[in-house]
């Protein structure tokens, strides 16, 4: 059984969304996707200041046994990437909703957050696949 | 396991099964315009007596000449032990495979092969090879879009003195991909055999930066380009470097790393020099190497050397998770496979010759084929095609069409080289009395001293005859 917290947005593609306190979002996968995937041995980031609409692809990210694509939980501007992946991919693995963030995100509107799923609803989409 | 075709029987059992009429119908889900009338050109299979009859006919044709054509195959010598140990049963297969980590042999052979590449190249990766040179510039066009990441132009400029079979192959592989190939140009007479650097920069004013140019050193004519400029200048607008080699004379030329200031970014070419016979002009193998950067757009396979919980050395598939079993239609490139045997024959010959071997041969190359060239030129009214430095082919102007004089010289057994008019699109001046010459370390002196006589005799014979006519 995999972590959900409770205090951040789910996309059904298994991507989290984070408000931080700054108004910015902070994206990764969640604690199922890294599971799913097994050992991570790549990540490609999207570039900076690239803007992205919701569902579109942001970037890769590759494991030993399969690479997918990571999409956009919402509208906005990539502010910022997470430079430890570059070096220590399995961080994703280790450390998913924390250490292991993908990148950051201005947001265009926040009002996006609340076409996400809760945790309890991202749970469902889990269980669901798993049976 | 055997391999037992399924007889007539066994697919009308099966067909009437599924309820579909022929073998054809199973494709009506592919829509008709997107099917390849051209298949139709594909002959029906032969049977093996038949095929091997086929096959003795053609290799008769190739008997009993002295070659000096080039042009992308080349007549080295290949030692024989390249050959006796590649066909050995733990060699002989054709494909990688399937079960990859349990095939170590095979694995090691094509990181030894990765290693060599890598070290003859002056690039930081290679991949485990592709079908042959032409289709390996395809794949490096691609790979370079994929990679350019500063310019996301899909403009390429393929230089007009790479091998124009090599530019066709590529066009038909990227046309519907939304690449647009264009002509870098070269200088049109004597001077002419290289890019002209002027004409460069009055392009590349118009339009946007392409997203990579294609450079082929030593040039299809042999020449040498500027690559150290063209390379500057390429860089200077974030255009990626594509380097086209032959392997061969990386022996004593510097290698593509080393061009310009940052060097070149994707290098590829074609392996057949070591250790592949000419065969009629296939198969070969191709290669790619590149920056470490844009190793993840590399297309195919890489195999990597790794330790077993043991500590035990063992060799791995790596960077497989982007091929097409795994990413389907998002797969980097539709290349899953490399060149398993020839690339086993080329990695034998590196091994033999070793650095130091392939550096004399290139050498004994090109001074080969200096003397035949300086040889030729007195002859009365043979010219050389342009003027400047070459490797170990270089282009000749006759007095009469090469054509006639290619005939004349097969009469008498030697294979003197190829049309440039069979390479031209029309675009090239006085191309029907173009001849392409290429020397290797095979040829002797007295097969040098063969060719000044018979050229000298034929193109008397040719004026005689004129001077019988105009007389008559």
């Amino acid at each position: 059984m995999s972590e959900i917290p409770n205090e951040m947005k789910f996309a059904a593609t298994h991507e989290w969304a984070r408000l931080e306190e700054d108004g910015t979002v902070t994206v990764g996968i969640s604690d199922h996707a890294q599971q799913a995937l097994g050992d991570v041995v790549f990540v490609e980031m999207p570039e900076l200041g690239l803007t992205i609409s919701e569902g579109e692809e942001a970037g890769v990210v590759e494991s030993v046994k399969a690479a997918s694509d990571i999409y956009a939980p919402i509208r906005g501007e990539v502010i910022e990437v997470n430079p430890k992946l570059d070096d220590a991919p399995e961080t994703v693995n280790e450390d998913p909703y924390g250490e292991g963030w993908f990148f950051k995100l201005q947001p265009q509107d926040l009002s996006d957050l609340d076409e996400l799923l809760d945790a309890e609803a991202y749970a469902e989409v889990c269980d669901s696949e798993e049976h | 396991m055997p391999f037992i075709p399924h007889t007539q029987a066994d697919v009308d059992v099966m067909l009437a099964e599924i309820g579909v009429a022929d073998i054809d119908s199973l494709f009506d889900e592919i829509p008709k315009e997107l099917t390849s009338d051209r298949l139709d050109h594909v002959p029906e299979g032969m049977s093996e007596l038949a095929m091997l009859q086929h096959m003795a006919e053609r290799a008769e044709q190739d008997q009993g000449y002295t070659c000096f054509l080039g042009g992308g195959s080349y007549d080295h010598h290949i030692p024989s032990a390249v050959w006796d140990l590649t066909t050995r049963g733990e060699f002989m297969t054709a494909y990688t495979p399937y079960q990859a980590e349990a095939s170590q042999g095979t694995l090691q052979l094509i990181y030894e092969y990765q290693s060599m590449m890598v070290a003859l190249t002056g690039m930081d990766v290679s991949n485990a090879s592709v079908y042959d040179g032409a289709s390996g510039l395809a794949e490096a066009v691609l790979m370079a879009i994929r990679a350019n990441k500063k310019n996301k132009s899909g403009r390429v400029l393929i230089a007009q003195t790479v091998h124009p079979h090599y530019t066709q192959t590529t066009r038909n592989i990227v046309q519907n991909q939304n690449v647009l190939i264009e002509a870098l140009p070269m200088h049109g007479d004597g001077a002419g055999g290289v890019l002209d650097l002027s004409a460069l920069n009055a392009g590349a004013a118009q339009g946007e930066a392409p997203g990579a140019i294609v450079i082929q050193q030593p040039n299809f004519y042999g020449r040498m380009e500027d690559v150290d400029a063209l390379a500057d200048w390429a860089h200077a607008q974030n255009t990626l470097v594509i380097a086209v080699v032959n392997p061969m004379s990386l022996g004593v030329l510097k290698p593509p790393s080393e061009w310009g200031k940052n060097g070149a970014d994707i290098v590829c070419g074609d392996g057949q020099p070591f250790g592949v016979p000419m065969a009629s002009g296939g198969p070969s193998f191709g290669f790619i190497c590149s920056r470490k950067e844009y190793m993840r757009q590399l297309p195919g396979r890489i195999i990597g050397k790794t330790e077993d919980l043991d500590g035990r050395t063992g060799y791995t598939l790596t960077l497989q998770a982007r091929e097409q079993h795994i990413r389907r239609g998002k797969a980097t490139s539709n290349i899953c496979t490399n060149q398993g045997l020839l690339v086993t024959a080329g990695t034998i010959y590196m091994s033999l010759m070793g650095p130091q071997g392939i550096r004399e041969t290139a050498i004994t190359c090109h001074r080969r084929a200096v003397e035949l060239q300086q040889r030729l030129l007195q002859i009365d009214g043979v010219e050389e095609f342009f003027t400047g430095p070459f490797f170990h082919e270089f282009a000749l102007r006759l007095p009469i069409p090469a054509v006639k004089v290619v005939e004349a010289m097969m009469a008498e057994g030697i294979l003197p080289g190829l049309v440039l008019a069979d390479f031209s699109d029309g675009s090239l001046e006085h191309a029907k009395y173009g001849l392409l010459v290429a020397v290797t370390e095979k040829r002797t002196n007295a097969e040098i001293e063969q060719y000044v006589t018979m050229l000298t005799r034929v193109l008397q014979q040719s004026a005689s005859s004129t001077n019988v006519q105009a007389g008559s």
